[in-house]
């Protein structure tokens, strides 16, 4: 269904999409509070540390920055603040409960979404059911309620259907929401994975190398892009290898090397932190003896 | 050969993208039309149709059965993606239900002056239990293997057959063994002067609305009933769910699906389906023994799935119509000396691996047509919003 936009539609389809986007529940948002609190966090794959005592917090509303060389363990502590790991040690406290021992799809549940650095999309699926997938994590209707099509599965089925038009229109993408995933361009993937894990209404989105692959300008509309979405109240943590784009986008900036935490503070600090450039530039031999 | 090959999948796909053009009311008007001269084949074959041996109308039955295990299986193989070679355990399940209730070969025969079912009701009631044990059946299997993934389930699950088949036929004092139980009960409906056991009854054996015929309009009434109850599922949260499990279980569970409460939603409900048919089964039969429920009777009624398109609720009947059909028609036409209708396993082998090479995904491979709103979704999404910032 490639379809152009036309100008037809309803007026009140047009009005609606300002209100659908955004939270449909009542969310505590006193910006710069402490969110997400990490402590310790260690992650070992049998002798290897992957992540060794790493000590920092995410505060509401802020777009925190996590880089490091490659291998400094940033995917790995990304996986264990969403559940994907177990830590071995330390502890992830998010707004208030911790995020320990409890299963993945209810850690989606606390507020925390990612996207995946290897775009993980369900590729069958049209791009708005993607979406509607993630809405779906707020819905309570199972298989009785939708067996006989009760009164509440119809509000959610709707109520799923228009959030995620909206959303598909707030990463500019909605003109290719009845296709396949599969069918949609490398840049629009990336960006509909970024309305299927805001469809899950996060306090905190997590995004995993989300330029990857991107040409400058591409880069330039991912700024823009994940500007707008702290803009509208949501916590971004952003994992991302491009220096340009995290200087550019970021409040503050956490840098890993070797699992290990080494720098912790505002973009123009972190660019003159001389253990960052040693880590990103390596030493000067004569430096080192 | 590839030639033919283009030509055919063109004209095949022109045909299906003519069917995706028709409105709403259009496909209903075809549909009726469509479910009307299936219903009424038993009783006018023609003679190109006819099948030697067994009659039409028997066939029929067969088919309906198979076709309600088609969409079953589709459930838990298209759309939740578990790869079950097992389901012919849940089959047995069904019908040994039915059997052991109201055979009195049965231990646990509860017909007669001392049970609780009356003889003409005897089938009908045991229609649901037969379906609740087998529901029950699947959640006891799901519940510890549903861990596992992709072929670790498929080795499982294929111990699961063979394991009912095997109590079936070594637990004698319950079942009788690989002697089987006779003489259960069905539906005594209809009965007249004619038929003095009702319409369902095996004595109804001549002409073309003889038992098999009735069989094969209750089984289509239950088809119809199912298939709307499935596309209900399919259109919601549940069968989104599904679809994610199956194409990626990983971002599923991070984007909040519940996986493991899904998947063992699929596996209860395909089990249920499965035990309706089994159930079907031995009231049409009235005679269970554990040989019909050997493991390459899993195999075929997959291959009904894989024929017909995975995922796709329509194809797969239509591929149970082709496991069923083509084998009933073509015994007895001899070629080479050799009764091409014993050839079934040997044939459906082909048609996998040239299916496989050639239309890996089904002669009606699932349409996208999930939404049950697809209107509303489609304007929504045309919208040119004035603002598309969202609310702060």
């Amino acid at each position: 269904m490639t379809a152009p936009r036309n100008d037809t539609a309803p007026e009140t389809v047009k009005a609606n999409i300002k209100d659908l986007a955004g939270f449909h529940r009542e969310i505590h948002a006193g910006v710069g509070e402490v969110l997400m609190q990490i402590t310790d966090l260690t992650v070992k794959f049998g002798g290897l540390v992957a992540l060794d005592a790493v000590t920092f917090d995410i505060r509401r509303g802020e777009i925190l920055g996590l880089i490091g060389p490659n291998g400094a363990g940033k995917t790995t502590c990304f996986n264990a603040i969403t559940g994907v790991y177990r830590p071995s040690f330390g502890s992830v406290t998010f707004d208030g409960a911790p995020v320990g021992r409890i299963k993945r799809h209810q850690i989606t549940r606390l507020g925390i979404a990612r996207t995946f650095q290897n775009i993980r999309l369900f590729s069958e699926m049209t791009a708005l059911e993607n979406v509607m997938v993630g809405a779906d994590a707020r819905h309570r209707t199972s298989v009785p309620g939708a067996l006989i099509r009760s009164r509440r599965h119809r509000r959610e089925e709707h109520e799923a259907i228009e959030r995620s038009a909206a959303l598909l229109h707030f990463v500019d993408i909605a003109h290719r929401g009845g296709e396949k995933a599969k069918n949609l361009s490398y840049g629009d993937q990336r960006r509909l994975e970024i309305a299927r894990a805001l469809a899950t209404e996060p306090k905190l989105l997590c995004l995993d190398e989300p330029a990857a692959g991107f040409n400058p300008s591409e880069k330039s509309a991912l700024i823009d892009l994940i500007r707008k979405i702290r803009d509208d109240g949501y916590t971004v943590l952003l994992i991302e290898h491009d220096m340009r784009l995290v200087m550019g986008v970021t409040d503050r900036i956490v840098v890993l090397e070797f699992g290990r935490k080494i720098a912790d503070g505002l973009p123009t600090e972190i660019r003159e932190d001389p253990a960052v450039i040693a880590a990103y530039l390596g030493v000067p031999d004569d430096d080192i003896s | 050969m590839s030639a033919i090959q283009e030509r055919l999948s063109a004209t095949w796909q022109r045909l299906l993208d003519w069917w995706d053009r028709l409105s709403r009311p259009q496909k209903w008007v075809f549909g009726i039309i469509l479910f009307t001269a299936v219903a009424l084949s038993p009783i006018f074959t023609p003679s190109f149709l006819d099948t030697p041996g067994i009659s039409f109308g028997g066939t029929m039955a067969q088919f309906a059965m198979i076709a309600i295990i088609a969409v079953g299986l589709n459930v838990v193989v298209g759309q939740a993606g578990l790869l079950d070679l097992g389901y012919v355990g849940f089959y047995a399940v069904g019908a040994y239900t039915v059997a052991l209730l109201t055979s009195p070969e049965s231990p646990w025969n509860k017909m007669g002056p001392t049970g609780f079912f009356s003889a003409p009701w005897a089938w009908l009631s045991c229609v649901p239990l037969a379906m609740a044990v087998t529901a029950l059946t699947g959640l006891i299997l799901g519940f510890p293997t549903l861990r596992l993934r992709g072929d670790y389930l498929a080795i499982v699950t294929l111990g699961f057959g063979e394991i009912i088949r095997l109590l079936a036929d070594n637990l004698g004092d319950i079942t009788n063994g690989p002697r089987g139980l006779n003489e259960i009960a069905f539906p005594h409906l209809l009965e007249s002067q004619q038929h003095p056991e009702g319409v369902f009854s095996a004595s109804n054996s001549r002409g073309d609305a003889n038992y098999g015929t009735w069989w094969f309009w209750l089984g289509l009434v239950l088809i119809v009933g199912i298939l709307l109850l499935v596309g209900n599922l399919e259109r919601s949260r549940v069968g989104r769910a599904w679809i994610a499990v199956r194409e990626d279980e990983d971002a599923a569970e991070v984007m909040g699906v519940n996986t493991f409460r899904f998947k063992l939603w699929a596996f209860t409900i395909g089990a249920a389906i499965g035990g309706l048919s089994g159930a079907l089964y031995a009231g049409q039969v009235q005679y269970v023994a554990p040989p019909t429920f050997n493991i390459i009777n899993s195999m075929l009624f997959l291959c009904a799935v894989v024929l017909g398109g995975q995922g796709n609720k329509l194809g797969v009947i239509l591929g149970a119509f082709i496991i069923v059909y083509l084998p009933n028609r073509l015994l007895g036409v001899h070629f080479l000396g050799i009764d091409v209708g014993n050839l079934k396993y040997l044939f459906f082998g082909l048609a996998l691996v040239v299916l496989m090479i050639f239309r890996p995904q089904g002669l009606f491979p699932a349409r996208q047509q999930l939404l049950a709103y697809r209107n509303a979704a489609r304007e929504l999404l045309m919208a040119r919003p004035s603002e598309k910032e969202p609310a702060q």
